[in-house]
């Protein structure tokens, strides 16, 4: 990362640090006060897709955390979801647990899932730990699915409103103070797993793995936590998802899901807590804008079919996912690090 | 007993076709060394665009089928030009998202032509009437599946085998470098290998169809074919062909008698608990080679 000018690191305190120089502690405080202002001037519909791009931003973290610094693809995160929702949606129908206790239940829950999965998948990599994955999602669904009275099928679990005393979570406003911070400490959480020993471990098994290895990192314990670790941030996040929208169902969480999630991450960029808010934000509005003009290109194009809502935002995300692929594999982050040494460095280019 | 010989009757003939899509993936794999996951989108589409032919063009079905393979073999083309040639020398991961996110394009776009529903062939182009072993009825459509799988495979084998550009194929596949040091161009058969296995999807889509109907359903048999890949391993074709017999064999018998225990759909979802348990045991699958790796 460049440093404005005049600004060393003198520690190694001061080198790991986050917040580096006081214009961006100023901007980062200006910042939250807007973003917690924000309610007050913004309509409904937008806090909707705030409090969407929220939920996501919780399960792209923890994706991050095992694609983006521990190397390991995972074509699963959203049945990782759907394990986190179902948990909370048993135990507060079946157990009358209430709303926040049923939050550790999701997140020990998916955490078992992952480790579970994880057993295979720490022995092989590549396309073979794609796959791994991708059964992962499947068989996780059908059991969703064929799950009887425990999870009503198709049906779906309806879930009541969760409570703070008198207080009802039923509005998006309220929605949004609920989600927002949680979100936010659990990407503040994430970037500090990342600044750990086992962080850094992470970051040595994806650059490579034998090197790793041999320096004495224990691939199979490290996988396995860096597994675990994005299980528990599906399970908050499918918990949180399953409880705002009311409804715990397997179709919320297919495999379409776990590919947008990559994409996030690509289009965001890999290897940075950053990338994480840039792609999911950019995919998140891109969906918002693709159903906003899907109507309008409908009526001037009356040939093609009634699926052009689907139809529509899977062509333009995933031709952007290709085209991020190509011209800018690191992803936003990296164009804006780009953009901001650029500009410090400007009118002189070296 | 009857029923038993039904269950392997049907099991054999899905998975001679369950083989021949493995042989697709293999083909691209083996070339240019990607894990093809859109390969259930190349079924679908061939069998939509041999629909449209067919019902909606009232072409003769044979002239269908052969337009239908050239169109196939164009899309094939095309991919690998746009999509897959810069990807060449990119990490993986960058890999398994190209594909992840053409198998999305590729579905919004047969969404946007064809619509979500299913269609059937009409006229058909196979007989309808079941045919009879003994106790065993099958559907004469699972018989042509069969008798095309078995050609496929003969001709993938003969093509690699005692043609020039399979054996330029398969020298392409032991190493790139090497493969243009003595004077392939690798980008070329790169591109035939996406030809044949675009083409050889659309025939498979087409007698899929045929069997059931043309419909986005079927991307799902090609996601069980991924499960087939594993159990035979990636680099080998009659180890696919091998792998979807056992597979197709085991999915019937488990839909047979494991069904009734747990109440359905276990067919769904066999699959992939087999690809798990080979990934745990023997990761490099049936006939796979297992790699030694070097820092």
């Amino acid at each position: 990362m460049r440093l404005p000018c005049g600004t060393f690191n003198e520690s190694y305190a001061s080198d790991m640090a986050i917040v580096r120089t006081r214009l961006q502690w100023g901007l980062l405080i200006a910042f939250a006060i807007l973003l917690f202002a924000s309610p007050l001037f913004v309509s409904e519909y937008w806090l909707s897709i705030a409090n969407t791009i929220a939920i996501y931003l919780i399960a792209v973290a923890g994706l991050q955390i095992l694609t983006g610094y521990c190397g390991q693809i995972n074509l699963g995160q959203a049945a990782f979801m759907a394990v986190g929702a179902y948990t909370s949606g048993i135990m507060m129908r079946t157990f009358g647990l209430s709303f926040w206790a049923s939050i550790p239940c999701a997140a020990i829950a998916a955490a078992l899932a992952g480790v579970l999965f994880s057993l295979p998948a720490v022995r092989v990599k590549g396309f073979y730990l794609a796959m791994t994955t991708l059964a992962a999602q499947f068989i996780i669904s059908w059991l969703c699915m064929h799950g009887g009275d425990i999870t009503r099928g198709t049906f779906g679990l309806l879930i009541s409103r969760p409570q703070l005393g008198d207080f009802v979570f039923n509005t998006e406003i309220r929605w949004f103070y609920l989600i927002v911070p949680v979100s936010l400490i659990m990407l503040l959480l994430a970037r500090n797993i990342t600044r750990t020993k086992a962080g850094r471990a992470f970051v040595a098994i994806r650059d490579n793995d034998l090197a790793a290895e041999i320096m004495g990192i224990s691939l199979f314990k490290h996988k396995m936590l860096a597994f675990a670790i994005c299980s528990v941030y599906a399970g908050v996040a499918g918990c949180l998802w399953a409880n705002y929208l009311g409804i715990a169902t397997y179709e919320h969480y297919t495999l379409m899901n776990s590919v947008w999630m990559l994409g996030m991450l690509i289009v965001g960029g890999f290897g940075s807590m950053m990338g994480v808010i840039y792609g999911t934000i950019f995919i998140k509005l891109l969906f918002e804008g693709v159903c906003t003009a899907a109507p309008a290109i409908a009526d001037a194009i009356p040939a093609i079919g009634g699926a052009v809502f689907a139809a529509l935002g899977l062509i333009t995300v995933g031709l952007v996912i290709m085209l991020f692929l190509i011209y800018e594999p690191r992803g936003l982050n990296h164009r804006w690090e780009i953009i901001k040494g650029t500009y410090r460095l400007f009118p002189f280019s070296y | 007993m009857s029923f038993f010989l039904q269950q392997v009757g049907t099991g054999l003939s899905l998975g001679a076709i369950y083989g021949v899509i493995g042989i697709c993936i293999v083909l691209i794999y083996r070339s240019t060394g990607v894990f093809n996951f859109a390969q259930g989108m190349l079924l679908v589409i061939g069998a939509f665009i041999c629909w449209t032919f067919i019902t909606v063009l009232h072409f003769p079905a044979w002239l269908s089928f052969v337009i239908t393979l050239v169109l196939a073999s164009i899309l094939g083309f095309v991919i690998e030009r746009l999509a897959f040639r810069p990807m060449i020398g990119q990490p993986i991961l960058a890999a398994i998202l190209m594909t992840v996110s053409l198998m999305a394009v590729l579905k919004g776009i047969t969404l946007l032509i064809w619509g979500g529903e299913n269609q059937a062939y009409q006229p058909p182009m196979l007989p309808q009437n079941p045919a009879y072993f003994g106790d065993v009825v099958l559907s004469q459509g699972y018989l042509w599946g069969f008798g095309v799988a078995v050609v496929m495979v003969g001709l993938f084998i003969y093509f690699f085998r005692w043609t020039r550009h399979g054996l330029v194929m398969s020298a392409t596949s032991e190493d790139h470098q090497l493969a243009r040091g003595i004077g392939i161009p690798v980008s070329r058969v790169f591109s035939l290998s996406w030809i044949i296995a675009a083409a050889a999807s659309a025939a498979v889509g087409i007698i899929l169809a045929n069997l059931f109907s043309a419909s986005l359903e079927l991307e799902y048999i090609g996601m069980k074919a991924f499960a087939v890949v594993i159990l035979g391993g990636l680099e080998s074709i009659p180890g696919a062909l091998l792998a979807g017999l056992i597979i197709g064999l085991s999915e019937s018998m488990a839909a047979g008698y494991i069904d009734p225990l747990v109440g359905g759909g276990i067919r769904d979802v066999f699959p992939f608990i087999v690809a798990i348990v080979v990934l745990v045991f023997r990761p490099h699958g049936l006939f796979g080679w297992k790699r030694i790796e070097r820092v």
